[in-house]
């Protein structure tokens, strides 16, 4: 008798460690929000600047909305360049970059745009009102905004380069 | 400097292990002494450094130093001494430093104990120590590196996770990978038996201490995980079946079985391949524990860590599942039984099913945690697997398994008799019945509880039937009572250490019925001065009030509890808000009792105190788990002394 049969034993572990090798081919950051496709809740803040920053005045533009603190660290500090360089990308490009900074205090929020050079709009949300409207659970928390108002894209954790690039240019390729 | 000084130590340790592990086996291979010895220094070596990486870490802490990312990610100017150093595992990173140090400590003493006593096991199990250790090095080096640099260096960090904020977070951590990391000293002896093919009862002898030191702190880790999680999440419950807890309890499960098993193989030279096995899968399922956890691969309120982390544990989980069996396949024939089983009714059997339900138990809960990776596999639909069908499932084998508890150390090997059956079981049998009885006529039980209650007390029954024959036999040759029942657990310290456990566990088995079946719960919005009354206490909310911790702000109310007599305890839940944190973390406040535990959680209040949401609870018997605990902790200690039998 040959007793290749034994064989089968390790064999036999296979399938269990394909099953959890797919499982990183899941993305945990592709969260599903119940708000995909809805209206983009308005809001007007104040920038640091002191400019009125209103969602309604923006209609008509592709909007990226990224909550952020000044705490939040590393996510948010990966992210910051990686924003300032997308905005400087596609600003003429009917792209507006907004930064709503959340539970935070204003100096270390300051510091923190001039530490990274950010040129786009920020402004703090004061009563964490924004944040709840549009279901933050977390820092760094961006979403995508089409032409028409509605969030089309929900991304948590830093963003990439790549990921502001993918979404931002699906947002555009649509007919306005 | 620091974070270089910490990395290259880590990198110099990754060599080192390496070096160790090859030298090992190679000295294995050819039989030369001296290149063992040289993978003992390495161990050493590794040791040194690992410890110098620890300590570096704890130091950075403790002076905040934030050009450390792990540092200024974990902990904030406002962060506790105690809890500066907790934060040291308070993430992904620290925790697989806080996992290399154990091992390497293990490491250190497999080499000191074990170098003289298995000349032929010993350097194989070295090499596979220093293997595994390599890997966690490794893991420290690439994915998860703890001296990573941050610049530009952060005035203050972001804080610790406030949940971890907890004096059950100094020693859950700490108490679970000491179990974890256990583990991989039997997998190492076991490997070595395959790859000699010494697969008698050597590497069981050498590792049955190790085996029971590892079970025991996985045991202690899961007890005192649930006694955060019932102090601190503010939910009452102490499990949740959450993915990560399964994760812990499946090696936990499958460690049980395999300590009993070996009992089998020491008596009756059965079960060799069985007794392998379970090691192997014992020792995958803490790799596969990690790698739930720090992959993200499962939702799991435990883990948030994404990235390369989880192909290296599933890596290595691969290699070590693959490689074990693939050993075991080719020692096949040196597996096979010597004896056999002579009767179903005998003590063999009773541990078998021991074992069946243990592994049947191990089982369900892997395919539960599983199975919503599963069904997003195969059906597209992401499904969750909860508590419901744990239980379910769970419940009949955890009963199944009370009752062995009671059959199995007390029936005879290879065949029962009659007698033999009489002599233990009757009077148990028949306390388990009147226990039932009275149960179900006071009326106040369920058909399960009522079961529960009648299989826990024939188990301990049969354990004190026992007990009181043995006390009863040295009496009557003579020696005094305290002589004789302290003779008998010092004599025979490993029968009734393993007693004492078993009655650890049934008081556990207690407390989780007594809570799930007698519990009760309120909640109610109270006006300052109002009181609600639940189970014959009244809770008064006297008002709140309000203060700056070092790194939070804390809304305290004040709650006077009485049980009909007056002054029985004044509670202050708070609510916590962390100014990193989005929503505010609840501070539980108790009064824990025997019978029952008041247990107070402060929801929504008037910002002017004059009104209060509190959830009241009465939780009844879930001190005892706590108590079972303490119980598995004496019998453990009892069990693990040297054996001191009187010369026959």
């Amino acid at each position: 008798m040959t007793r290749a049969w034994r064989w089968l034993i390790p064999l036999s572990a296979l399938p269990v460690l394909v099953l959890l090798w797919y499982g990183f081919k899941l993305n945990p950051r592709d969260i599903p929000s119940p708000l995909m496709g809805k209206t983009a809740a308005p809001f007007t803040l104040t920038t640091f600047e002191g400019q009125p920053l209103s969602l309604e005045a923006l209609r008509g533009r592709v909007i990226v909305i990224n909550f952020w603190a000044s705490w939040c660290h590393p996510a948010c500090y990966e992210e910051a360049p990686a924003l300032e360089r997308g905005w400087q990308a596609y600003r003429e490009r009917g792209v507006t970059f907004v930064g709503v900074d959340i539970q935070d205090k204003a100096e270390a929020a300051t510091k923190f745009i001039q530490d990274f050079k950010l040129t786009f709009p920020n402004a703090l949300d004061p009563q964490g009102k924004v944040s709840v409207d549009y279901g933050v659970y977390g820092v760094p928390e961006t979403f995508f905004i089409d032409r028409q108002g509605r969030i089309r894209g929900k991304h948590v954790g830093a963003v990439t380069d790549q990921t502001i690039r993918e979404q931002v240019d699906r947002l555009l390729a649509e007919p306005s | 400097m620091t974070p270089e000084i910490g990395a290259g130590a880590v990198v110099v340790a990754l060599v080192l292990a390496v070096y160790g592990s090859a030298a090992a086996a190679a000295g294995a291979l050819t039989g030369r002494p001296n290149l063992v010895v040289s993978a003992q220094h390495a161990a050493l070596g590794v040791f040194v450094l690992v410890t110098g990486a620890l300590l570096l870490l704890v130091h950075a802490f403790l002076t905040f130093d934030f050009s450390i990312r792990y540092v200024a990610t974990n902990t904030n100017l406002g962060t506790p001494f105690y809890y500066r150093i907790t934060a040291v595992w308070g993430a992904l990173e620290g925790s697989i430093v806080l996992w290399a140090w154990m091992l390497a400590l293990y490491t250190l003493i497999v080499v000191l104990r074990h170098r003289q006593d298995s000349r032929e096991l010993y350097p194989w199990a070295l090499a596979v120590m220093l293997g595994v250790l390599a890997f966690f090095l490794l893991v420290m080096t690439v994915p998860a590196p703890v001296f990573q640099r941050l610049s530009p260096v952060p005035p203050d960090g972001r804080g610790l996770n406030p949940l971890l904020e907890d004096t059950g977070m100094i020693t859950h951590p700490v108490c679970l990978y000491l179990g974890f990391t256990g583990f991989t000293v039997p997998f190492a002896f076991a490997v070595a038996a395959l790859a000699t093919g010494r697969v008698g009862d050597t590497w069981i002898a050498l590792t049955r201490r190790w085996t029971l030191i590892a079970w025991y702190f996985l045991s202690l880790g899961l007890l005192i995980g649930g006694w955060w999680s019932y102090h601190v999440l503010g939910w009452g419950g102490y499990w949740a079946w959450d993915p990560v807890e399964n994760a812990a309890f499946m090696p936990w499960l499958t460690g049980t079985a395999f300590l009993h098993s070996v009992m089998i193989q020491e008596r009756r030279r059965m079960l060799k391949l069985w007794n392998i096995t379970l090691v192997v899968l014992t020792f995958s399922l803490t790799l596969f524990g990690t790698f739930l956890t720090r992959s993200g691969v499962i939702a799991s309120v435990h883990a948030f860590t994404q990235g390369s982390i989880g192909a290296f544990f599933l890596g290595i989980l691969a290699l070590v599942v693959l490689v074990s069996l693939g050993l075991i396949a080719w020692r096949w024939d040196d597996l096979r039984a010597e004896g056999a089983l002579d009767s179903v009714v005998s003590r063999e059997s009773a541990f078998l099913l021991n074992n069946v339900f243990l592994v049947a138990a191990a089982f369900t809960v892997f395919f539960g945690t599983v199975f919503p990776l599963l069904s997003e596999a195969v059906r597209g639909e992401k499904v969750s697997v909860g508590a419901p069908f744990f239980n379910l499932v769970n419940l009949p084998l955890f009963l199944a398994l009370i009752f062995l508890m009671g059959v199995g150390p007390l029936i005879a090997w290879r065949r029962a008799s009659l007698a033999n059956l009489k002599r233990n079981f009757v009077a148990p049998v028949l306390l388990g019945i009147i226990t039932a009885g009275v149960f179900r006529l006071v009326g106040t039980a369920s058909a399960l509880t009522v079961l529960t209650m009648a299989l826990t007390m024939f188990t301990a029954a049969a354990v004190a039937v026992d007990f009181v024959r043995a006390v009863r036999t040295r009496l009557r040759a003579g020696e005094g009572l305290l002589g004789a029942a302290g003779g008998l657990l010092v004599r025979h310290n490993r029968r009734y250490g393993g007693f004492a456990v078993h009655l650890g566990v049934l008081v556990i088995a207690l407390g989780v019925m007594g809570s799930h079946a007698w519990s009760v719960q309120t909640e109610a919005t109270l006006k300052r001065g109002e009181a609600t009354e639940l189970a014959g206490y009244k809770v008064r909310f006297d008002g709140l009030a309000a203060r700056e911790e070092s790194n939070h702000f804390k809304v305290v109310g004040t709650f006077t509890v009485s049980d009909g007599k007056p002054d029985f305890a004044v509670l202050r839940p708070s609510k916590k808000f962390y100014p990193q944190e989005q929503s505010p973390i609840a501070g539980v406040d108790y009064r824990l009792g025997l019978k029952e535990d008041v247990y107070l959680v402060l929801g929504d209040f008037a910002r002017d105190g004059s009104h209060a949401t509190i959830k009241l609870q009465i939780n009844r018997l879930v001190s005892w788990i706590w108590i079972g605990g303490l119980i598995i902790t004496l019998g453990t200690i009892l069990a693990i002394l040297p054996e001191r039998r009187r010369p026959a």
